[in-house]
């Protein structure tokens, strides 16, 4: 991202402070680990925030050097040892000039700090929105995340695509924030800050993400029982990935004769009236979107893996992997299930 | 008692002999006190009850997060366990903590015989103590919606409309909701009560510049309080409407906007810590000069800077809100506001630190904590500046950066001062010492355990990890800090329970403590200790900030160099 | 330096107007945005209600200083027409309410401008009730010949009160009848 020139020294002594905070990043190089660092920032806004962050970091570092090593002086050197004498040490009641330039200099020091950071505000939050960005409607509900992109005709839950952005071929996704229920907050902290989703408050956030790859968040605003496991997947895809995922979800459902009993029990039980899969006649819009199921890695938010026995456990009691889940024990036999199971997986 | 014209040295009560009649009288006169000193130990003795309740609340979320995607407690209940610890904190351990402190001292302080309504005194106690154990009857009053109590799990801010009557059908919202309320008209009548007494109960010659500086934090504090718990009963009040009366304030089918919550939420809810740290910073200004030997450097600028404080905090709440969609210019507002009320906290700090400098310091148990205090303040003051700046906010808000930063503040900065004041006022309120021995196991092991958790919780909210959650995936990389953080809550909780014992062994076994143990300089200490129901047998009268130096140092005394 | 009831009350006015000023915040902030239902077009300015309220703000001032120079019959007539006048302030606004029940169909759970009404007016009302209680108690006393000249500075903390609650109308009929309309 281009700099003021102002804060390129800035940036060239605050390396010593990075090393420090990368410090930690090894433990997350280990590939068991997936990684949700503040500091490895991906996009544009996160990378702004990154280094307003280093910036800021300076500052208060500064301070607390100067500061943290005049409380252990004073406290050391003026502490009281055998053989002191016995009156009382001079009383110094206060000093007028000394009291000013402390208060001038922290002034100073905020009035820096503030005009840096409202120029940040400005830059991420007024950015412009180039007409050829792609949209998508983020919909928060308890406890799963909605993905809509309305100029697409996608509709997808928990797991989003998003094209890759490079500055040769800048391709920018702006989300807008809506909420069905009660307050969420989405977090995905390498590719930004989180906003909030609040009802009656649509907001509105974008990213441009500079790598490949898939980044992990998940909702930062309490929002009931299971809000700890409404996690977030964010795929960046290579232009040829992005190609290949639009295509396949603008697709109607697979609509595979084998299954046809497990369709049979889906199409007339109550799953119909939560759920939608597309080109059939389940429509339902209270629960995700399950037209493109297979397309995504985990089920439930991201509460457990996509597997046929996760996906058997959860239609027999949703409370098992996430108590609180709003949706209700479906009440159908194993073979039932069974039946519903060999249905959805073949929703790719 | 009542005719003698001089201080009568001893304890507060008569020899007790024994027998069941004697102690129901004894008990009795607790029930029905109206004197400031014994009110300002229920307040302290029930806020103690608390900190040890809602330690142990935190004590299981913590194990809870030292095991990745697990669940020793069910989701409900955990929820329960972080919103009853926030709650419980800060209405049932802070507030009355603080002002239980400043009902005990700020008569003493003036030179007063009690506060000016000791009536009021008694109702505003007994009202916050009956809040708070409604709020503790939710756990056991009523099945519950899964048969886990009711005791209020929206987290201790309480947004909506996660309260709404829908989507919280059960009571847990209302005992809430209610209990606060009911507490909040007991904060409110101990805010009136000392502002009339700081304003018209001052002994002769004790002009506003002339009163101790714990005395001028807890006026602030207490004028500061009567705009601060107001917004949140009122909050409180349209949420009840919402619920029950079918109202629609919080109501988003209705047009409603629960963004109106959380205003009002932080209108309160940032005010607040201000009434949590201002006594804190009043018992370092007691405690620093005391123990450095010299009169505090700069008391008109501390006063003022408090004063700028108590004004400021009013116009900085939506940094809470950063994330939740406001414009440029007013993320940019708020910027400005907080980071301007951050100069104050800083000018304070120098004034402190100017204390030390020069003096002769004795390190004994208040004064270890209050340099702690000094450093785990400045700390905090960074991180609140860290978190001032929007964008950085907008990953750091609701991680556990964020907790780290405010727990620095209410145990780095509040409770090490409130351990501090107990250190030094204990002898004057008991007439015996603490033990020091005791003491500094206390305080070590205290500092350990706080630093284990609260500087490594600063790194795993860095790392993405946010707060209010019950568990974590396992391939976040979360778990090694977690454990860090655990074990040193433990360590905490260890160095809390040899507190409590200090304050029980210490009761009996502490050394003899006479009037003015510390050589110190306010009114408080020409008393006996403990001072007597009237506190004075004479109307004091004084000639300077501190009016023991003038008896003391008689050919240099501090009018001289007053203004 | 006021005594330290003045002092009391003065802070105890403080903490109420921070009350106020959030349903007076909540009320503003709803003004135009309810999605249907009545709108405060329906409302006609109690004028007749208001001027009695603001009155009795001047009825307590010439008892305040009735009771300061000991005259009691004049203070405990004042006092009276006082209540009285917060009596008929407080019939006004029943009969308004009712209007506003069950001819306009409004009532707190109608709309956003029903909730925010009833509990602006509501609050104030409240007020005006706890007021004449206090109000009322004082008069008892008085008529039992218990109330005297010293009691006068209690009787001006008490009277403080009163006038607040007669200003607040001010802020709250502005709002709601004039700038809300």
């Amino acid at each position: 991202m281009q700099l003021k020139s102002g804060a390129r020294p800035i940036r060239s002594c605050v390396f010593l402070i990075v090393g420090l905070f990368l410090a930690v990043t090894p433990l997350l190089a280990d590939s068991r680990f997936v990684s949700s660092n503040t500091f490895l920032p991906e996009t544009t806004p996160a990378r702004d925030i990154y280094y307003l962050a280093l910036f800021a970091l300076t500052i208060t570092g500064c301070l607390f050097v100067v500061v943290g090593s005049l409380i252990f002086y004073a406290a050391f050197k003026y502490r009281a040892r055998k053989g002191d004498p016995e009156n009382e040490p001079a009383q110094v009641y206060g000093s007028a000039q000394v009291e000013l330039a402390w208060t001038i200099i922290p002034v100073i020091i905020i009035v820096v700090l503030f005009l840096t950071t409202a120029r940040i505000i400005y830059a991420i939050q007024n950015a412009p929105v180039p007409s050829s960005a792609l949209k998508v409607t983020v919909i928060g509900h308890q406890f799963w995340w909605e993905f809509r992109y309305p100029e697409l005709g996608i509709v997808t839950a928990n797991e989003m695509h998003v094209p890759l952005s490079t500055s040769e071929q800048p391709d920018p996704t702006f989300l807008r924030l809506l909420s069905a229920d009660v307050d969420h907050s989405f977090w995905v902290p390498e590719l930004g800050g989180k906003t909030d989703l609040i009802p009656n408050h649509p907001n509105e956030m974008w990213m441009d993400p500079q790598k490949a790859g898939v980044y992990y968040g998940q909702c930062a605003q309490f929002c009931g029982l299971e809000h700890s496991k409404m996690l977030i997947r964010v795929y960046v895809d290579t232009p040829a990935q992005w190609a290949a995922w639009v295509h396949d979800q603008k697709q109607p459902a697979v609509d595979d004769p084998k299954v046809a009993a497990g369709r049979q029990i889906f199409e007339t039980q109550a799953c119909v009236s939560c759920h939608a899969v597309k080109g059939t006649s389940a429509k339902g819009t209270y629960g995700p979107d399950l037209t493109h199921l297979m397309s995504r890695a985990t089920i439930a938010a991201g509460a457990a893996d996509n597997t046929p026995a996760n996906l058997f456990a959860w239609i027999k009691d949703p409370q098992t992997f996430k108590p609180g889940a709003n949706m209700p024990a479906m009440q159908l036999s194993d073979q039932q299930i069974e039946d519903v199971v060999a249905y959805l997986t073949t929703l790719h | 008692m009542a005719d003698q014209t001089f201080p009568v040295p001893g304890p507060l009560e008569t020899e007790r002999t024994g027998g069941n009649a004697a102690f129901l009288e004894w008990m009795h006169s607790w029930i029905v006190t109206v004197d400031h000193k014994k009110l300002g130990i229920l307040y302290i003795a029930y806020a103690l009850l608390f900190m040890v309740v809602g330690g142990a609340e935190i004590l299981v979320v913590r194990i809870q997060l030292a095991l990745p995607w697990s669940g020793i407690v069910s989701p409900g209940v955990y929820n329960q366990l972080f919103t009853m610890h926030g709650t419980t904190m800060v209405f049932l351990m802070g507030m009355p903590i603080l002002f239980g402190m400043g009902n005990y001292l700020v008569p003493l302080m003036i030179g007063a015989r009690d506060m000016a309504f000791p009536r009021l005194n008694a109702l505003s106690f007994w009202l916050t103590a009956f809040g708070g154990f409604m709020l503790y009857f939710s756990y056991i009053g009523g099945f519950g919606l899964y048969g886990m109590g009711n005791a209020p799990d929206v987290g201790w801010f309480a947004y909506a409309p996660l309260t709404s009557l829908k989507i919280s059908p059960g009571h847990n919202t209302d005992y809430w909701a209610l209990s606060l309320i009911v507490a909040g008209f007991g904060t409110l009548g101990t805010a009136i009560n000392i502002v009339a007494t700081v304003i018209s109960m001052r002994c002769k010659g004790m002009t506003l510049t002339r009163m101790p500086l714990f005395v001028w934090l807890m006026f602030i504090t207490s004028a500061l309080t009567l705009v601060t718990i107001t917004p949140l009963t009122a909050a409180q009040i349209m949420l009840e409407i919402d619920r029950y009366l079918g109202g629609h304030f919080f109501d988003a089918a209705a047009g409603g906007a629960p963004l109106l919550w959380i205003h009002l939420f932080w209108i309160f809810g940032h005010p607040e810590v201000y009434v949590l740290v201002l006594p804190a910073f009043g018992v370092a200004n007691e405690v620093i000069p005391v123990f450095s030997r010299k009169a505090i450097f700069g008391y008109s600028a501390m006063v003022m800077a408090s004063v700028g404080i108590g004004f400021v905090s009013l116009s900085v709440w939506a940094h809470h809100m950063f994330t939740v969609g406001m414009s440029a210019f007013s993320n940019s507002f708020f910027v400005l506001s907080t980071e301007v009320v951050g100069i104050f906290t800083g000018i304070k700090i120098f004034n402190w630190i100017a204390t030390m400098w020069g003096g002769r310091i004795q390190f004994r148990v208040p004064m270890l904590f209050c340099t702690a205090f000094l450093f785990q303040m400045l700390i905090a003051g960074l991180t609140g500046i860290m978190l001032s700046v929007a964008p950085w906010d907008w990953q750091l808000h609701n991680s556990y950066f964020l907790i780290a930063h405010f727990h620095y503040v209410l145990l780095g900065a509040i409770v090490t001062c409130v351990f501090a004041a107990f250190y030094y006022w204990y002898p004057k309120a008991i007439g015996r010492m603490m033990s020091e021995r005791l003491g500094k196991w206390h305080f070590w092991l205290f500092l350990l355990g706080f630093h284990m958790t609260f500087d490594i919780m600063h790194i795993v909210g860095l790392d993405g990890m946010p707060r209010s959650i019950y568990t974590y995936p396992a391939d976040r990389g979360w778990l090694w800090m977690n454990v860090i953080i655990t074990i040193g809550a433990f360590i905490q909780a260890i160095a809390v329970l040899i507190f409590v014992w200090n304050l029980i062994w210490s009761a009996r076994h502490g050394e003899i403590a006479g009037n003015d143990p510390w050589d110190a300089w306010t009114l408080e200490w020409a008393s006996p200790s403990p001072p007597p129901a009237y506190n004075f047998a004479i109307e004091p009268v004084v000639r300077s900030r501190r009016p023991l130096w003038d008896i003391k140092h008689p050919n240099d005394p501090d009018w001289k160099y007053e203004p | 330096m006021p005594s330290r009831g003045m002092v009391a009350m003065i802070c105890l006015i403080i903490g109420e107007a921070a009350i106020f000023s959030m349903f007076i915040l909540a009320y503003i902030y709803y003004t135009g945005r309810s999605l249907s239902g009545p709108t405060p077009a329906i409302l006609s300015a109690p004028v007749f209600n208001t001027i009695c309220l603001l009155s009795s703000s001047f009825t307590i001032v010439f008892a305040e200083r009735a009771i300061d120079r000991g005259k009691m019959r004049t203070f405990g007539v004042l006092w009276a027409i006082t209540i009285g006048l917060g009596l008929e302030f407080l019939a006004g606004t029943a009969k308004e309410w009712y209007e506003l029940i069950y001819h306009d169909g409004l009532t707190v759970s109608t709309n956003l401008f029903g909730t925010t009404f009833y509990s602006l007016v509501g609050l104030h009302a409240t007020h005006v009730i706890l007021g004449m209680i206090m109000l009322s108690v004082v008069l008892v006393l008085t008529l039992q010949g218990r109330v005297n000249q010293s009691h006068s500075e209690r009787i001006k903390v008490l009277a403080l009160y009163w006038h607040f609650v007669d200003w607040v109308w001010v802020a709250v009929f502005t709002v709601v009848y004039l700038v809300g309309k």
